[in-house]
This record gives C-alpha cells, structure tokens and sequence, in this order.
C-alpha cells in the first residue's frame, strides 16, 4: 500500500509541474504590456518602467518563471487590484464554502445515482431502466446554471420553501464559530441547530443543483459495470449456490462494481469543480468561484490565476486520493503497486 | 475495434452504402429519438441560417412601453427588461452559439486530431510529447482552465471559440491516437507504403479517412459540450458582450428576475440552450450506433 501511494505521488510532480507552467504561462500572456496593466490607466512612462523592473518583467523568461515559482513556493499569489488584499488569504478564506458546496452536491448525486444505477442493471429493460436513460441523458444537457434558476423559481418563488438565493447563511443568523470551515459541521460541533437548520436550507438548492448535474455520468457509469459484473461468471456461482439476490447484488456484484464508479470520479470532479463556478454566480454563494468572476469582471487578473491554480492543484489531490482509494477498495491494485 | 477494413474498390463501396443505409433506417426504426433528434439538428440548422431574416422583431430594438411583458400573442416568448422581444432574440442567437461550437470543435477536430493521428501513427517521442501535453490540459478542471485562458488572452469571442478548442483537445488525441494505432500496420497501410507513399500522404489520405465516421461521433458529441462551455463562459461575462443575443448571456440577464418572478427572460433560451445540447448529444449516440454497434450502451 505505502509503495503505491508513494509511486503515485512520485506521478503527481509532473502534472503539477505542468500545471504550474501553464499558469505562468497564462500570465505573461495577457494582452498588451503587463507591466502597463499592473500600473493602472493613470501611470505614465516612468511608472511603466518601474513597475516592469520591480515585477521583473524586464528579465528574461526563464528569469521570470523562477521569481514565479518561489513566490509559490512561499505562498504568495500577488494582491488583487480591486481590494488590494493579498489573494492567498482571501482564497483561503472562501475556499471552506466551495468545499462544502461542492461535497454536499457530491453527495446527494452519488445518494440518488448509485441506487438508480444500480435498479437499472437489475431490472435491465424495465421502466427503472428507462428513467436512468432519461436521467442520464438528460442531466448531461442540462445548462448547471439554468438547473439553479429553475429550482429557484420553484423553490423560492412559486412554493416559497427555500430561502432567498444569497450567500451560506440567512442574514438573521450569525455563522457558527469557525472550526472546519464548513457550516454544518461546525454548527452541529457547537450545537447551534438554529444556525444548522439556516446554512442546511441555504446549501439544499446549490447543492441540489450540483448534484443533478454530476448526476448522469455516476448513474451511467454505475449501470454499466454492474451489467458487466451481472454477467460474469462468479455471479453466476453464487446465484446456482441458492445465495438469495439480495446477497449477490449487493455483496457480490456491486461490490466489484464500485472500480469503475470510483474512477469516474475523478472526471465527476472535473465537471462538479467548473459547474461550481456557475452555481455560486447564480446562488451568490461566496466561495472562491464567485471572488474569481467578480475579478474577472473587473479585469483583476491575479484573483483568477489564484483560483485557477487552486482549483487545479485541489483536482490533482482529489485525482491521488481517488487512486489510493481505489487501492484500498482493490487488493489486485496494491498488489501490483 | 480491430477491424483492418482493406481499400474498398468502386463496386464494392455501392453495395456498401446500400447496407449503411439499410443499418441506419434499422437503427432508427430500433431506436426512434435519434430520428427525432435529427429533426431537431435540422431545425437547428434553419434557425441559424435563416435566423435573423424570418424573426417578427428586430432582436435588438426595445421599446421601453413593452418592458418585462409575459409570453403573449405579440411577444411569443414575452419581452425583456428592455422590451426587446425574446423570441427573435432566442432564434437569431442560434447562429452565433452554433458558429461557436462548430468552430471550436473544428479546430480541435484539426489539433487533436491530427496530433492523436501522429501519435498513434508515429508512436515514440511523438507520441510521448503529444500525450505529455493532453495530460497538462487533462490535470486541471476543463471549465476553470477555459476561464483562465479567456481571462489571459483577452474577452473575445475568438479567444472563446479557442478555450473550448484546448479543453477539448485531450478528447479527440484519444479517440484518434487509439484508432490510428490499431491501423498503423493493417494491410491497406503497407499496401500504400510500398507504392512508395510518404509517410504525411499515409496519414492524410489513407488513415485519415478510415477513422472520419469515429471522428464524427466524437464530433457530435463534443457539440454539445462545446455549446454548454461557450454559454457557461458568457453567463459569468466572458466573450459575448451585450446586447449581442446569446443564449448564455440571455440567461444572465434573466438571472435576477427570477426571484421576482419574471421566469420568460431566463427560461426561453435556457430551454434554447437545453434542446440544443440535448439534440448533439443523442445525435451522437445514434451515430455512435450507427458507425460502431459494439459500444452501445
């Protein structure tokens, strides 16, 4: 096991590697001069050349990724231009509430698409079948923002059980105090179920949102593997052994169909971190996706790159728990590694 | 997928095309949403090309004594904060969100898939650069790296149809990488290399075309999520700027009317934008049916 995590994570340096050099990549080409950018529309030529020797834009490319990589490595991601607050702390900030976001719509789709998945490969034709093509077909075309705006309408304005759409947490409740970060848990911790009840019902249609979108490929994936574990040969065994269905499908079958589902994950990931941005836009859900559109808006560049870095570092670490999951659920895996 | 179809010749490509057509009349009849689904591309198709000539108002005109009307028998789908009517701006976006998409996927038709050929084909350092730069593009979350680079380069349309084009890229180097490597010794390939064709010509004129119908499910396929990224990109304000019509863009400004009940604004191009998605995707199952049986699910 620990030499498969670590041949794992001895994969994880390229991909970062490769991600770090896109983002500065992404930087040094923002259009026009860089330097005039930073400077702001008042700065004459004098300036202009201050700044690019101070942000050592006169120095050559190599020169500039290492002053990029230390600044990382040290954990400074520039200042935004808008707020002039160092942009690792504000992400730091936001970051618990796309993480609880984003988990709590993980969960609800993998809650509804496993069992439907799994329904569907039993009674294979039948209309359980049918609704999980449906779904499936349908959750992959729906717009994640339109998803959020219909729900709202729904939800707030016709039956009028949801809160307004704005923020984690009803103005008249004060937030629990902060230990993880996420509101339900840190309610439940202090035993603040008022403030519980208000974030859980603020968070139901952001996360509802999310999960109907990552619904499709779980519920797809889920089908497919059971079907092809259902037919295979020690599925056979245990059915002629007079093991009661029961026991098989849920022992037996999904059991060794999980793999695949847990690999699928990963692009679920993929998808659920973009669809994210879109779903705290329309929820006003202040998380790090909504401080990247209100940068980008106003064309404050170094917010967006912190995200973008964020985001893809957070999805190479989901990608390598994902893998050292996957060796836990499969010994044939650990064995190999 | 391991066939190594040879060269057909003339006669052989009519009875050919004969049975393609008796295979896709049987997969419709099997499966009739694909029909229904071509119907809607075809509909599609129209809205884009005759879009802005058979619309009843000028998409952009408002009339502010017609503002935030609901759907009625003048405004079919109602009129907006502006009084412009929304119905003529839902059909004539149609071109530009189908020009969107349709561009983007033709460029990392181009891209990625004469790179996955390369790869595929040449295998070695080819293949080893090729999939080192699918993998980068693969180790971030595709949405957030298109917002990053329409955030560098610039807030323009192009630069959209660009970002959608590299988020796409790993998809197609897999599809064609795989493909032309179970061909890059079948015997239609040696037949060609001992006529004395180059190595480029192989690629071009005899692999190229043996995988267009898998390309082509891919294609479809990526349609719709070519669409889906280009109207998510416009929704948090970047490429299409207002008044332009676009399904993305008209979602957001009917965003904040919701919550006073003004659903016609967001809604109609959001189902715009819904049906349209929805038609490549099953379009691209059908003729995912249709090119290789095998992979239905």
């Amino acid at each position: 096991m620990l030499s498969l995590i670590s041949k794992r994570l001895l994969l994880v340096i390229p991909n970062l590697i490769g991600v770090v050099i896109i983002t500065f990549l992404l930087t040094r080409a923002l259009p026009g001069d860089p330097a005039a950018y930073f400077a702001g529309p008042a700065a004459d030529k004098q300036a202009i050349e201050q700044i690019r020797v101070k942000l050592g834009l006169d120095k050559p490319l190599i020169v500039q990724f290492g002053r990029y990589v230390a600044d990382l490595a040290s954990g400074d991601l520039g200042n935004s231009l808008t707020t002039g607050q160092p942009v690792v702390t504000e992400i730091k900030n936001r970051l618990p509430a796309s993480a609880e976001l984003t988990l709590f719509g993980l969960i609800i789709s993998i809650v509804i698409a496993v069992p439907l998945g799994i329904l569907a490969a039993v009674k294979q034709g039948s209309w359980v079948d049918h609704t999980c093509r449906v779904v499936a077909t349908a959750g992959v075309s729906l717009p994640v923002f339109f998803t959020g705006l219909l729900l709202v309408y729904v939800f707030y304005f016709l039956l009028g059980w949801s809160p307004a759409p704005l923020g984690r947490i009803d103005v008249f409740f004060s937030p629990p105090t902060q230990i993880t970060g996420f509101y339900l848990i840190d309610s439940v911790l202090t035993g603040n179920l008022g403030s519980f009840r208000a974030a859980l019902s603020q968070l139901l249609l952001p996360g509802l949102t999310l999960g109907i979108f990552s619904l499709a490929p779980i519920a797809r994936m889920t089908r497919a593997s059971m079907l092809a574990v259902l037919a295979s040969d020690f599925v056979r065994t245990a059915r002629a052994s007079g093991l009661d269905s029961r026991t098989v499908i849920l022992t037996y079958a999904f059991r060794n169909a999980m793999l695949p589902v847990v690999t699928t994950l990963g692009m679920v990931f993929s998808f659920l971190l973009g669809a994210n941005v879109l779903v705290e836009k329309v929820f006003a859900w202040p998380g790090i996706g909504s401080y990247a559109v209100e940068a980008l808006i106003s064309s404050d560049f170094a917010p967006v790159q912190g995200f973008v870095l964020t985001m893809a570092v957070l999805y190479v670490v989901l990608n390598l728990i994902i893998d050292i999951l996957y060796g836990v659920i499969d010994p044939r895996v650990r064995l190999e590694g | 997928m391991t066939d190594t179809t040879l060269p057909t010749a003339p006669p052989a490509a009519k009875v050919e095309s004969n049975s393609i057509f008796r295979h896709a009349r049987y997969v419709i009849a099997e499966n009739p949403v694909t029909g229904l689904a071509f119907a809607l591309f075809m509909l599609i198709a129209l809205a884009a090309l005759l879009g802005p000539y058979i619309v009843p108002h000028d998409p952009l005109a408002s009339d502010t004594a017609a503002t935030l009307h609901p759907p009625s028998f003048k405004h079919w789908f109602g009129t907006d904060q502006l009084g412009r009517d929304i119905f003529s701006r839902v059909v004539v976006a149609t071109r530009l969100d189908f020009i969107i998409a349709l561009a983007s996927v033709a460029l990392v038709f181009a891209m990625g898939g004469l790179a996955g050929i390369a790869a595929g084909f040449f295998g070695g350092w080819t293949d080893r650069i090729v999939g080192r730069i699918s993998d980068t593009i693969m180790a971030f979350p595709l949405f957030v790296l298109a917002m990053g680079i329409v955030a560098a380069l610039g807030n323009t349309v192009t630069n959209i149809v660009l970002a959608t084009a590299i988020i796409n890229f790993p998809l197609y180097v897999r599809v064609a990488r795989a493909e032309a490597n179970v061909r890059r010794d079948a015997g239609f390939v040696q037949a060609a290399r001992l006529s004395g064709n180059g190595d480029f010509r192989i690629l071009l004129a005899h692999i190229l075309p043996n995988i267009m119908p898998i390309m082509m499910v891919q294609i479809s396929l990526t349609m719709g999520y070519a669409i889906l990224n280009a109207a998510g990109l416009s929704f948090i304000g970047l490429g299409v700027r207002p008044p332009t019509p676009e399904w993305g863009i008209m979602v957001a400004e009917g965003a904040g009317n919701i919550i006073s009940g003004e659903w016609w604004i967001a809604l109609f191009p959001g189902a715009a934008l819904m049906i349209a998605v929805f038609c490549f995707n099953l379009l691209g199952d059908g003729l995912r049916d249709l090119v290789d049986p095998q992979r239905r699910t």
